[in-house]
């Protein structure tokens, strides 16, 4: 080869068009995509594992809805309907929103982001995977063998004395923690050492800016979390007397190591949503992002604090007022970046040249009820507010703006930002705009009623409910199923999309972050030759707008 | 706006409850006033820069220091202010005021049991007078509970290892619910007791006297109201549905298996002992999961479970 072509795009106009990662020749088959390592393939296999538990997490809370029509016995039992909610959070937090961001889209995007290969740790990636599925398994075996009741938080003494398969299920948790750490590792690894020539801290697109933070804290929470889980597994084995109060343990240590880890992993799960609404904005917005560097060191800073403020989660466990008084006040303080970040996202469309199309739909969705669910949360940092409010479906209703309106909402916005760059083809514009539609009035309608059982005193995890609640209950149990078939179009709008031809261009939308340097799908190793950075992300003033733009 | 307040608080039934509901106001105006700025930029922008045509040009702006500080700085007044308020109404609220009555509370799956000074004790009712502080001294016997008055904004887990208490002053004669808060199993949802409000000559009369539901009422009735008071309601129905426990209709004189294999049949001491002992016959088919009544439940109390029972053919 004697004439070297630098630039990727100008090497890339002297190329023909080369097999994607989705067919190329030297992987064929099964066995090619389940000993892969290519971190494309794996966000493809960790989409679709991810998405079949926020399937199974969501015909629970369909089902959970359901028996809530009317108080007492609708169609299941108590027993049944406490691990039909328990399974829902189990498997929708374990399951599908801590591993679905990151390890799905993360896994994709992340070091075609960077202007990488690949991950730092390929293989390492490959396992992360396969530890995912068996952690999977066991919990469905924990399912099937016994069912489980204690709630996602399986808070002691009650789950070390109940029945049902509660080691199975614990240990399955323990098993999935091993596969977020693992993923973690990779990204701290990636992000340090494979960025592309020219690629400084600050020239980061803001979607790695906060998958980085969350990456750390996978790696540092999660091992308590496993810890504890081992611990709970030795108390119900073998009576070693940490938990239980009756073998001289302490049932309040368990929520302290719990929340030690679970708060922090409230970053795990909203940080990533962050990360998509920092890409789509700009992009269809077609202009800088405003305050890049406070969006991004923001990120961190909620990563920090985040360590700090897992008692807020016991204001009535009976700690002692000083330390309640200490976790309320980091709380406030940890609510200011998020709150500064929303007017960064806001001012990002200001002088700007904003297209209505199904991600930006999704941005502005997640802008309004991540508001909601961030200034909910003042209610419960206040202490005197929260005594009142804690163990309510206030707090139910508060957390689902946050993980769903927030995460979720982001998470779909992102599936149709970067569709035509995974799977090379368009969907259908019209029905995913009405699936948005539909899932933030399903949505609303599902979890505003909640506030209002919350505050006047509605419990939550609650099988049968006084009265006066039911006009509420009904509306909340109607307005899910709005969100459920939202959510289900939606997707088999993308996944329909499949079987059409590939037909989209590089750069559909006009996004100046590199993975829409490559083709669509990329190819397996990404870019044609070592792409270079020589400008600030979400730069306009010099981009050219690909003329196969749509818009 | 009080129609605001009365849509997502119910009536504020106990003097630390106002100040309370006001600092949840004053977090609702500033909930509506920054979802009112957040939605009009948000109409506003997409109205203004909607997308005309390709060539459409944008601005570079990267930031600006003095809005960046101001949206850092004024919400984090804002929510100083929210702290402070917060943290003082909470310490009001958790120190009890010297002399005020205490009450201990017990909490087991799946009923609540109250014991008085004078040493009498009660379950599922919660008598107290009105106006005078009450300090409620609180502990499990199994696993955590969480003891809740809606209507005096007070909670507090029941934990096994140690008490827990709340206080609280209530101001309005009447009846309000105590829902279990915090997560205990089948029966939670309906471990469910009342705090009766009463005045005060009413408090020494219900000491003196008993219930005075409960006074002059054959057996048969007055079982049925110990019924849903003792909490036998959250287990065992009436209508012959399957519960945690057998249902009560048609139950006496009939012959059952125990889970030790051998029938038995109801009658007056199988009740008793099944109130008192309940682990010594189980009957086929359910868990021993009930707890014990004894020395909670009086020998009339007895008397007006079995009179009950044996009417429910």
């Amino acid at each position: 080869m004697s004439d070297v072509i630098t630039s990727p795009a100008a090497q890339a106009a002297h190329t023909p068009h080369h097999a994607d990662y989705l067919e190329d020749p030297d992987f064929k088959g099964i066995w090619a995509w389940m000993t892969t390592i290519d971190h494309k393939r794996l966000g493809v296999m960790y989409l679709w594992a991810t998405l079949a538990a926020f399937l199974a997490g969501g015909v629970m809370a369909l089902i959970v809805r359901l028996e809530l029509m009317h108080p007492g016995e609708d169609f299941m039992t108590a027993e049944r309907y406490n691990q039909a909610f328990t399974l829902h959070g189990a498997i929708m937090v374990f399951m599908f929103i801590i591993p679905a961001i990151p390890a799905a889209l993360g896994n994709f995007f992340l070091p075609l982001m960077l202007g990488a290969k690949d991950v730092a740790f390929p293989r390492l990636n490959l396992a992360s995977f396969w530890v995912y599925v068996a952690g999977a398994i066991m919990a469905v075996t924990s399912i099937v063998v016994g069912g489980v009741d204690t709630g996602w938080t399986f808070y002691t003494p009650y789950s070390t004395t109940t029945n049902g398969a509660v080691t199975m299920m614990t240990l399955s948790v323990f098993v999935l923690g091993f596969s977020s750490i693992f993923t973690g590792i990779n990204f701290v690894a990636t992000v340090h050492k494979l960025r592309a020539p020219g690629m400084g801290w600050f020239q980061m697109p803001l979607f790695v800016w906060a998958i980085y933070p969350t990456a750390i804290i996978q790696v540092l929470a999660t091992p308590v979390l496993g810890i504890t889980m081992v611990l709970l597994v030795m108390e119900r084995a073998f009576n070693i007397g940490i938990f239980d109060a009756q073998i001289g343990g302490d049932p309040v240590l368990f929520q302290h190591f719990f929340w030690f880890y679970s708060h922090p992993a409230v970053y795990i799960m909203i940080l990533p949503g962050m990360a998509i609404i920092s890409e789509i904005i700009p992009t269809f917005c077609r202009r800088v992002i405003f305050g890049y560097r406070l969006i991004a060191l923001s990120s961190v800073a909620i990563a920090l604090i985040g360590f700090l403020v897992w008692g807020h989660h016991m204001f009535t466990s009976g700690q002692s007022a000083l330390a309640a008084g200490i976790f309320s006040f980091l709380t406030f303080a940890v609510a200011i970046p998020s709150a500064i970040k929303v007017f960064n996202w806001l001012s990002t469309m200001y002088k700007a040249s904003i297209s209505l199309r199904t991600p930006m739909l999704y941005a502005i969705s997640f802008l309004f009820l991540f508001g909601i669910g961030g200034l909910t949360g003042i209610f419960l940092g206040a202490l005197s507010v929260d005594i009142h409010l804690h163990d309510t479906y206030f707090v139910v209703a508060h957390f689902h703006y946050v993980m769903m309106g927030g995460t979720v909402i982001a998470y779909l916005g992102g599936l149709h930002y970067w569709w035509p760059k995974m799977f090379g083809r368009m969907y259908n514009e019209t029905v995913a705009r009405v699936c948005c539609g539909l899932v933030f009035i399903g949505f609303n309608a599902t979890f505003l009623p909640q506030f209002i059982m919350g505050s006047q005193g509605m419990p939550r995890r609650y099988y049968t409910y006084l009265d006066q609640f039911q006009p509420l209950h009904q509306f909340s149990t109607f307005g899910s199923w709005i969100l459920g078939a939202g959510i289900a179009i939606a997707v088999i709008n993308l996944t329909v999309a499949l079987r059409g031809p590939k037909n989209a261009p590089e750069n559909p939308w006009g996004g100046t972050t590199l993975e829409w340097q490559t083709q669509s799908p990329p190819i397996t190793h990404n870019f044609i030759g070592q792409p270079t950075i020589d400008h600030e992300p979400y730069d306009y003033r010099t981009f050219k707008i690909p003329a196969d733009a749509v818009d | 706006m009080t129609w605001l307040r009365h849509l997502f608080l119910p009536a504020a039934s106990s003097v630390k409850a106002e100040d309370v509901d006001d600092l949840f106001m004053f977090i609702m105006w500033l909930n509506i006033l920054f979802m009112i700025l957040i939605t009009g930029l948000i109409v506003l922008f997409v109205a203004r820069y909607r997308r005309k045509s390709a060539a459409q040009k944008t601005a570079h702006i990267e930031h600006n220091t003095a809005l960046e500080l101001s949206w850092s700085i004024l919400p984090l007044i804002l929510s100083m202010v929210v702290f402070f308020w917060g943290f003082n109404s909470y310490m009001q609220a958790t120190v009890a005021p010297d002399g005020a009555m205490e009450i201990q509370v017990t909490a087991k799956k799946w009923i609540w049991t109250f014991g008085y000074p004078d040493g009498s004790v009660g379950v599922g009712k919660l008598w107290v007078p009105v106006n005078k502080p009450i300090r409620m001294i609180m502990h499990s016997e199994d696993v955590l509970h969480a003891f809740y008055v809606p209507a005096f904004r007070v909670k507090a887990d029941v934990l096994p290892n140690r008490y827990t208490e709340v206080w609280f002053q209530a101001t309005e004669v009447g009846d309000y619910v105590i829902p279990c808060a915090e997560y205990c199993g089948k029966g939670h949802s309906q471990m469910r007791a009342y705090v009766k409000v009463v005045s005060q000559k009413d408090y020494e009369n219900f000491l003196e006297k008993g219930d005075p539901d409960e006074i002059g009422k054959p057996p048969a009735e007055l079982g049925a109201i110990l019924y849903t008071n003792f909490g036998c309601s959250t287990c065992h129905s009436i209508d012959g549905t399957r519960g945690q426990g057998p249902s009560w209709k048609g139950i006496y004189g009939a012959q059952h298996k125990m889970t030790d294999g051998k029938l038995f049949t109801v009658d007056e001491n199988y009740i008793r002992t099944s109130i008192l002992q309940p682990q010594q016959m189980v009957v086929e088919g359910f868990q021993g999961i009930m707890p014990s009544y004894q020395g909670q439940v009086r020998e009339r109390h007895l008397t007006a479970l079995i009179a009950y029972i044996k009417s429910l053919k």
